[in-house]
């Protein structure tokens, strides 16, 4: 059952992700994008990430991605135009992709414990909002204050740099 | 590998899959919206291997990790998509290739 749940998120979001990035229109763009990442809020509580899963549906699909949609809204962003992609750009994609493959294939050698099938009876305990919250206001206090600067300074970033000038 | 039990293994691979995908629209698409799309899609890449990670591993910081990149992901949407608004006024474009002027 865990298999097939596996197997059939994980084609569904790369699927929804191929989409997102392949697609000509932006509007298109934006909802399979929306598609991709509601199949992985529902790989995290498949990893019993219950409460992550929460928030990716409510900050991303949500927020993010209706933010996304107003900017192509006010922008009127037409559909791009087909041109033929530069060798050097494919080159580039090809050699992430070597990386990528080298990487995570070196990283699965070099763990005897990626390669073991997760005994879900032996490790229970799934992390729920309670614990997250303790560490996030115990040992990660600092970085979660931090937090809070960032987004205010993001805000008033963003208001200023839309701001139109008061003279034109 | 169909009837092989779930490992971290799997996980990290669709990880890096995903990561490649969002590399390919970051490196191969032109409009600057789809790029951040893309963006978004390398960010979620590596938060599904961090999940992965702390479910097998059975701790709970690397969830405490994605909670923080998801929270900086929306800041820079934020102001990215600020940025393009803003370019979009002056030029009326919004195509990578448009914006050269800082290319030297």
């Amino acid at each position: 059952m865990e298999q097939f749940f596996f197997w059939s998120l994980a084609a569904c979001l790369l699927l929804a992700a191929t989409a997102a990035v392949t697609l000509r229109n932006p509007v298109s763009n934006a909802v399979a994008l929306v598609a991709a990442l509601v199949f992985q809020a529902a790989l995290f509580v498949s990893l019993e990430a219950t409460f992550l899963a929460a928030v990716q549906v409510i900050v991303y699909a949500g927020a993010v991605m209706v933010l996304f949609l107003f900017v192509i809204m006010l922008l009127d962003v037409k559909a791009e135009a087909r041109r033929p992609i530069p060798w050097s750009k494919v080159l580039a994609v090809l050699a992430g992709g070597a990386a990528v493959v080298v990487g995570v294939a070196r990283l699965v050698a070099a763990f005897p414990a990626a390669r073991e099938p997760l005994h879900w009876s032996a490790k229970a305990a799934p992390f729920g909002a309670r614990e997250l919250g303790t560490l996030l206001f115990s040992s990660y206090a600092p970085l979660f204050l931090t937090t809070g600067v960032l987004l205010l300074v993001a805000t008033i970033g963003v208001v200023v740099l839309c701001r139109r000038d008061p003279e034109s | 590998m169909m009837g092989a039990e779930i490992t971290l293994g799997h996980y990290l691979s669709l990880s890096g899959l995903l990561f490649l995908v969002g590399l390919a629209g970051v490196l191969l698409r032109r409009s600057l919206l789809i790029v951040m799309m893309s963006l978004e899609l390398l960010l979620n890449a590596a938060n599904l291997a961090l999940v992965a990670a702390a479910r097998f591993q059975g701790i709970p910081d690397p969830q405490v990790a994605v909670f923080f990149v998801i929270t900086v992901a929306a800041a820079e949407v934020a102001v990215g998509l600020a940025i393009l608004v803003a370019i979009f006024r002056l030029k009326k474009t919004t195509s990578a290739e448009d914006f050269a002027t800082l290319k030297f």
